[in-house]
Order: structure tokens, then C-alpha cells, then sequence
């Protein structure tokens, strides 16, 4: 099969504007759907309200379009009733971090078996440019014409902080480590947060004179700088990233955390679902009724 | 066994943004005067698929069809 096999080819010019990013992050994602053989029928794609969250109409396995910053919420919902399919939700900066920020952070800290794709390009796109939590401190949104004045969140920070097992950070020029880093996420039996930057030209772009998209494509390929291996602990070594010069601008990229521990579904299983069933059944034998 | 090799650019995808053409490592795609993309010059091509891979509108495809 070929990644684009997986595309509602119906449904396609897609409505991102021309040189969105939200797009490459699509083919990445097809291309490591391809790559770990996964039966259509055994994925299921939930997402919220954004042009982010757009992707999945576009995407031919079992998909929910639910509500603004709730996707990870339905896709619990799903994940408990069918623990055996992949789940993956593809969300906005805006989705993730400010609305669904709650979702997240519990999302992450249960490790529930998930993957989450923040498409992060640092502005409310669908709705015409807004700053959102990731906006640079100074930079402009329409809703910032002065420049914000407050500090982002760094995604990474966030969900280790909270508690997610896989955590990475990759952007929209660096595609093909991105397909292999969207792989190793799926794969991973825990929450994963994969954060990709991607460009809103049309916004973000425009509001802060980041140029067309080539040109802030440019951007995350100089600014990049690559996390150091894992540790034993599974935490990335930070040697590179000390390394590099301070007064230059850098976007750390690469896996800054991967740790197998329990996971949400498997444990609520043994733990409660388990013994109730054997409670009820001992109960049941004590009666001694015809169950 | 022949290995037959050529890239695609739909062009009812295409948006015409120019990231195939800025990034690719050796000024194999061109934008037309409608402002679509297309293969200028294949003879350059080292079949890497960064276009593939970075064309936001998944307009680009490297085709490789082996016959015996
Ligand atoms: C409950 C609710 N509040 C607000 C909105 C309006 N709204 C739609 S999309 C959006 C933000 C989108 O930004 P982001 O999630 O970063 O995705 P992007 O469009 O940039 O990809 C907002 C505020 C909504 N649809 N529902
Ligand atoms: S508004 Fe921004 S995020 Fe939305 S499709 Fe256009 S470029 Fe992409
Ligand atoms: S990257 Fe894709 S959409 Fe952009 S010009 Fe090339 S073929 Fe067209
Ligand atoms: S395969 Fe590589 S060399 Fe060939 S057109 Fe695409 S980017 Fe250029």
C-alpha cells in the first residue's frame, strides 16, 4: 500500500491554504501508518475544531470530529471500550493548549495508549489568527495588535511536567524524521505527544513578517538543533542543545523522553475491571442461582 | 530488470507554493506561468523524495516501477 492509499481522495484538493504546513504533517502521518501496517479498521482518529483538526476528514480509517479541545476525551472513551485499536488525535495549539488544556494535561498524566499530534504554529488559524498559548512573547495576532505579553508554553515542558511516557518535537522541514518519529509514537504503549511547528503563512506569517512558507520552513532548518540519545531513564541528554550558542535562536527537535510505565487502560483493567468481574461472579456462586 | 523512475505533479492539487521547488536539492522542479508545479529537469534528479515528502498538498508523487 502506498501512504496515499490512505487518503479520501474525494474529498481532496484539501482547504488548507497553499503552503500550510497542516499538509506535510497528513503525509507524514500516512507515510508511518503505511510503514507500521496497520489495518484501516484498526485505527481510529478523533479531533476537535481547527484547521488541524480538519485533517481526519481526509483520512480514510474510523474518524470522530468532535468538539474544540474535547477530541482526547472522546478518544478515552474509545481507547477504554477497545483498548486493541490505535488511537491518534491530531490537534491545534489552540486545541491542545488553551480550550483542551485540561484534556491534556490528564490525558498525559493517566498515559493512557494515544498519540497526540500538536500542530503547533504558534496562532488560532481557523478562526483568523488569534494569539494562542504557544505566541511567542511580543509577537502579534490579530488579537495582539500591540504584541502579547506573556510567555508561551513550551509544549515539551508541559507534557513532561504532566506526566506523558513518549514526548518529541520535530517540524514541518524535517518530514521524513517526522514520519519516523510519528511511527515510534503510535508504536509506544503509553501517551505520546508529538509536537511538530508547522507555518500558518496566511497568519501567523503575515502578522509577524515571517515571510511565505518556504521562508519559515527556512526558519526551523537553521534554528534546529538535534536533542542529545536517551539516557538509561529514557530522558534525552541535553548536551547539544548546551552547546550551541546562546545568543542565537534554537528549536530543540528529536525524542526528549520515551519510559515504558503503566498504562491507563491495561492497569484500570487489572486493577478494577478484574476483581469486580470475580466479585460478581463469587457473588453470584454464593447465591446459587443459574447465572 | 529494468527500473523505470519519473515524478508526478498533479496539478489539480498543486497550490503552487513552491516548497517542491525551493527545497529540493537539485533544481529539478520548476513553477509554470499558471503557477504550477512541474519537472524541469529530470536528468538532475537523485530520486531523494524530499518533494514528496514536504509538498503540503500531497501533489508531488516519485513514481518507481520495476519490470522484468
Ligand atoms: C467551544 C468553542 N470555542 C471556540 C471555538 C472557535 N474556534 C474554532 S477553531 C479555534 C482555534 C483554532 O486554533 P488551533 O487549535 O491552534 O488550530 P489551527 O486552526 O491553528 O490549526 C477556535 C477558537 C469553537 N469552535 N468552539
Ligand atoms: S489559516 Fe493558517 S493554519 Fe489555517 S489553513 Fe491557512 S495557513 Fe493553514
Ligand atoms: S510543494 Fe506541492 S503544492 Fe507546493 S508548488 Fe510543489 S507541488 Fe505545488
Ligand atoms: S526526488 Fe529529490 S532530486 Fe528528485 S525532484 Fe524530488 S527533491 Fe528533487
Amino acid at each position: 500500500m502506498a501512504a496515499t492509499d490512505f487518503l479520501r481522495k474525494r474529498f481532496m484538493p484539501h482547504i488548507w491554504c497553499p503552503g500550510c504546513g497542516h499538509g506535510i504533517i497528513m503525509r507524514a502521518l500516512l507515510t508511518a501508518i503505511e510503514k507500521l501496517d496497520i489495518e484501516k479498521n484498526d485505527i481510529v482518529m478523533a479531533s476537535g475544531i481547527g484547521c488541524s483538526a480538519r485533517m481526519l476528514g481526509y483520512i480514510d480509517v474510523h474518524t470522530m470530529h468532535t468538539l474544540h479541545g474535547r477530541a482526547l476525551a472522546f478518544a478515552t472513551g474509545v481507547k477504554m471500550a477497545r483498548p486493541d485499536l490505535t488511537v491518534v488525535v491530531p490537534m491545534g495549539d489552540g486545541d491542545a493548549l488553551a480550550i483542551g488544556g485540561n484534556h491534556f494535561i490528564h490525558a498525559a498524566r493517566r498515559n493512557i495508549d494515544m498519540t497526540a499530534i500538536v500542530m503547533n504554529n504558534s496562532t488560532y488559524g481557523m478562526t483568523g489568527g488569534q494569539y494562542s498559548p504557544t505566541t511567542g512573547c511580543g509577537e502579534y495576532g490579530t488579537t495582539a495588535p500591540y504584541g502579547t505579553v506573556v510567555q508561551p508554553f513550551d509544549t515539551v515542558e508541559l507534557a513532561t511536567a504532566a506526566g506523558a511516557s513518549f514526548i518529541a518535537r520535530t517540524t514541518t522541514y524535517h518530514a521524513r524524521e517526522m514520519a519516523r518519529i510519528l511511527a515510534d509514537a503510535i508504536r509506544h504503549p503509553g501517551f505520546s505527544v508529538v509536537e511538530v511547528l508547522t507555518q500558518c503563512p496566511t497568519y501567523y506569517g503575515r502578522k509577524n513578517e515571517k515571510g511565505d512558507a518556504v521562508e519559515m520552513m527556512e526558519r526551523f532548518r537553521d534554528c534546529a538543533v538535534p536533542v542529545g540519545p536517551l539516557d538509561d531513564n529514557g530522558r534525552a541528554t541535553a548536551a547539544d542543545v548546551e552547546a550551541a550558542d546562546a545568543s542565537v535562536e534554537t528549536i530543540p527537535i528529536g525524542v526528549f523522553r520515551k519510559e515504558v510505565r503503566a498504562e491507563y487502560c491495561d492497569a484500570y483493567r487489572r486493577q478494577v475491571i478484574e476483581p469486580a468481574v470475580a466479585a460478581a461472579s463469587a457473588a453470584a456462586d454464593a447465591a446459587g442461582g443459574d447465572r | 530488470m529494468s527500473t523505470s523512475r519519473r515524478i508526478e505533479v498533479n496539478p489539480d492539487w498543486c497550490k503552487g507554493c513552491n516548497v517542491c521547488v525551493a527545497f529540493c536539492p537539485k533544481q529539478v522542479l520548476a513553477l509554470d506561468e499558471r503557477g504550477k508545479a512541474y519537472v524541469a529537469n529530470i536528468d538532475a534528479c537523485i530520486w531523494c523524495r524530499e518533494c514528496e515528502l514536504r509538498c503540503p498538498d500531497l501533489a508531488v508523487t516519485v513514481v518507481v516501477e520495476r519490470a522484468s
